[in-house]
């Protein structure tokens, strides 16, 4: 096993204590739960659409540091993405953090690449993709309210 | 002498008559390293670990006597029945229920309350009720949804303590005379309190309610006798026991079994078979339909046998003795709350510690060579009780040390440097 400090980098840590965009949005185009049931993770993603710009997003909800740390990440990231770019993004997000061989440039995900490391920790990806998943199906379903990692 | 070290000099007193060293030796599972340190297996309430009696058990099974039990006229069917029935005359004893015929092998505890659910809860009617506790496992809630979706029953809940122990005082209130089962968790898996179950058994046999018990905790760490609780149904689980997975026990009053309709058809459950109509066979058979999990049942028999030789009330005391030495050390960390303080608990403490989330605890844990389960422990009704989405649990056995407890609490101080 590789070290813990791979897992729990300062950036994530910094992250799971600050989580950025952390509150409920009031006039959300897409207001989504994500649930991860083995480990009792809960989270609210809010977006706000103009047309296919993602113009703010944001997230309540309680979790280990990774999944917080993810979820706060997430937002940071996606705020002035277009949809089609989201969802690229997840595609992405989801070959670092769950293929063998991942096909994915880190350099261009920037501080997202931190999140790889729990890829030397089966039991905590979900963890780490609860907010993506939570995000593709906000993007895709407009009407589902809510989704598991199950 | 502070109160730690008092504990301890305590706790060498106590256990000195139960040498722990001989006794993992019995284990090979635990002979072993994790991350580069010795591993500290603390999800005894998860599995337990085997010994290697268990393992020589179901080994010696497949490569001797491996055959298809009851009517085979050959040698290796024989003795392949001989050991099946014997591994139940084994739990009868454990046990101390009075006849082999009341004791039906499943799958273990779930399937056990599954059985009742289905067979003795067919004939309830729509408004008839069933009376279950706080405390109890998934395992003992949902087969009673299910059976409300079927007949239009309905479930009362009996409340527990911040403390985590059953307010006993209120069961009678509950009651009513559509009650028609109470079911109540011996020992609870995510909070280790030890229930009153005979107490409980008292309170509804005044008002000719039956109780069903699910005991997988109880059977590892205590003495069980059913006829002296003088429950109705008794579940329990082989793994939880340091015997096989995928075997258990239900244990039913012989006037309670023999009035049920069958849980499942097939073979083996019955005596005559035509396309008009079958006859079901006696008890236990009756309920045990399909080739069962033979050497699960044989290698059940030989934990059982285990748990004789080591002796239940040695290992429930030296339990004890590692209970009060973690739940003392535990008070101290700064930022841990422990869940369930009852007043008598099995070895199990569950534990929430500030800034570091249970997922976090497990992963640091384990890093550290120790085994703790993070989650809701199929105890989800509890977990929102306390309002927590999970907790560290960490469950102990008579194989497990003080010093593997001593790990514990300092990984926790270093879980809280790596991730508060």
């Amino acid at each position: 096993m590789s070290d813990l400090s791979d897992l729990y980098q300062e950036v994530i840590l910094d992250h799971k204590r600050h989580p950025r965009n952390f509150r409920a949005m009031e006039d959300a185009s897409r207001q989504i739960d994500g649930h991860n049931p083995l480990c009792g993770d809960e989270l609210q993603l809010y977006l706000k659409l103009d047309g296919d710009h993602i113009v703010d997003v944001s997230f309540q909800g309680s979790g280990c540091a990774i999944s917080v740390a993810s979820a706060s990440l997430l937002t940071e990231v996606l705020r002035g993405k277009t949809v089609q770019e989201a969802e690229h993004l997840f595609e992405e997000m989801h070959d670092l953090l769950t293929s063998d061989h991942p096909n994915v440039d880190r350099e261009a995900l920037g501080k997202l690449g931190i999140l790889s490391g729990v890829r030397d920790y089966p039991t905590r990806v979900k963890c780490a993709t609860l907010s993506w998943h939570t995000l593709k199906a906000a993007l895709e379903n407009p009407e589902q309210q809510s989704v598991t990692t199950e | 002498m502070s109160v730690i070290s008092e504990e301890v000099s305590q706790g060498v007193q106590a256990a000195s008559g139960f040498d722990v060293e001989r006794v993992r030796e019995d284990f090979p599972a635990l002979a072993q390293e994790v991350n580069g340190l010795p591993l500290a297996y603390l999800d005894n309430a998860a599995t337990a670990q085997r010994p290697r009696s268990v393992i020589e058990a179901v080994d010696h099974f497949y490569r001797h006597d491996n055959a298809n039990i009851h009517r085979g006229v050959h040698a290796l069917s024989e003795r392949a029945t001989a050991s099946y029935e014997g591994a139940r005359e084994a739990v009868r004893r454990f046990i101390n229920a009075p006849s082999t015929h009341e004791l039906v092998f499943v799958r273990g505890t779930t399937e056990a309350i599954n059985l009742v659910a289905q067979s003795y809860g067919r004939r309830f009617q729509p408004g008839d009720e069933v009376v279950l506790t706080a405390m109890e496992h998934h395992a003992d809630i949902v087969p009673w949804q299910l059976l409300r979706e079927q007949t239009g029953i309905e479930i009362k809940v009996l409340p527990m303590t911040e403390q985590g122990e059953l307010e006993i005082d209120k069961l009678e209130g509950l009651l009513s005379e559509r009650t028609r089962l109470v079911g109540v968790v011996h020992v609870s898996n995510a909070l280790g309190t030890v229930n009153p179950v005979r107490e409980v058994v008292e309170i509804a046999h005044r008002h000719d309610i039956p109780v069903l018990v699910d005991g997988a905790q109880a059977t590892p760490h205590m003495r069980v006798d059913v006829q002296s609780l003088d429950c109705d149904f008794y579940c329990l689980s082989g793994h939880k026991m340091f015997g096989p997975t995928g075997v258990g026990v239900l244990y039913g009053k012989e006037a309670l079994l023999e009035d049920m309709p069958p849980y499942q058809g097939g073979g083996d459950m019955i005596r005559t078979v035509s396309f008009e109509r079958s006859t079901f066979a006696g008890l236990p058979q009756k309920f045990e339909a399909g080739t069962p999990n033979i050497a699960g049942a044989i290698g059940l028999g030989a934990a059982v046998a285990y748990l004789e030789s080591v002796g239940m009330e040695r290992a429930a005391e030296y339990e004890q003795h590692l209970l009060r030495h973690a739940t003392e050390r535990l008070r101290q960390v700064p930022g841990v709350r422990i869940l369930g303080e009852a007043q008598r608990k099995a070895a199990v403490v569950s534990f929430v510690m500030e800034d570091v989330h249970p997922h976090d605890m497990g992963t640091v844990l384990d890093h550290k060579g120790i085994a703790v389960r993070s989650g809701h422990h199929c105890t989800m009704p509890i977990m929102r009780f306390y309002g927590v989405p999970a907790t560290t649990r960490a469950s102990m056995a008579f194989y497990n040390t003080v010093e593997e407890v001593d790990r514990l609490v300092d990984a926790l101080r270093y879980a809280q440097e790596v991730v508060a």
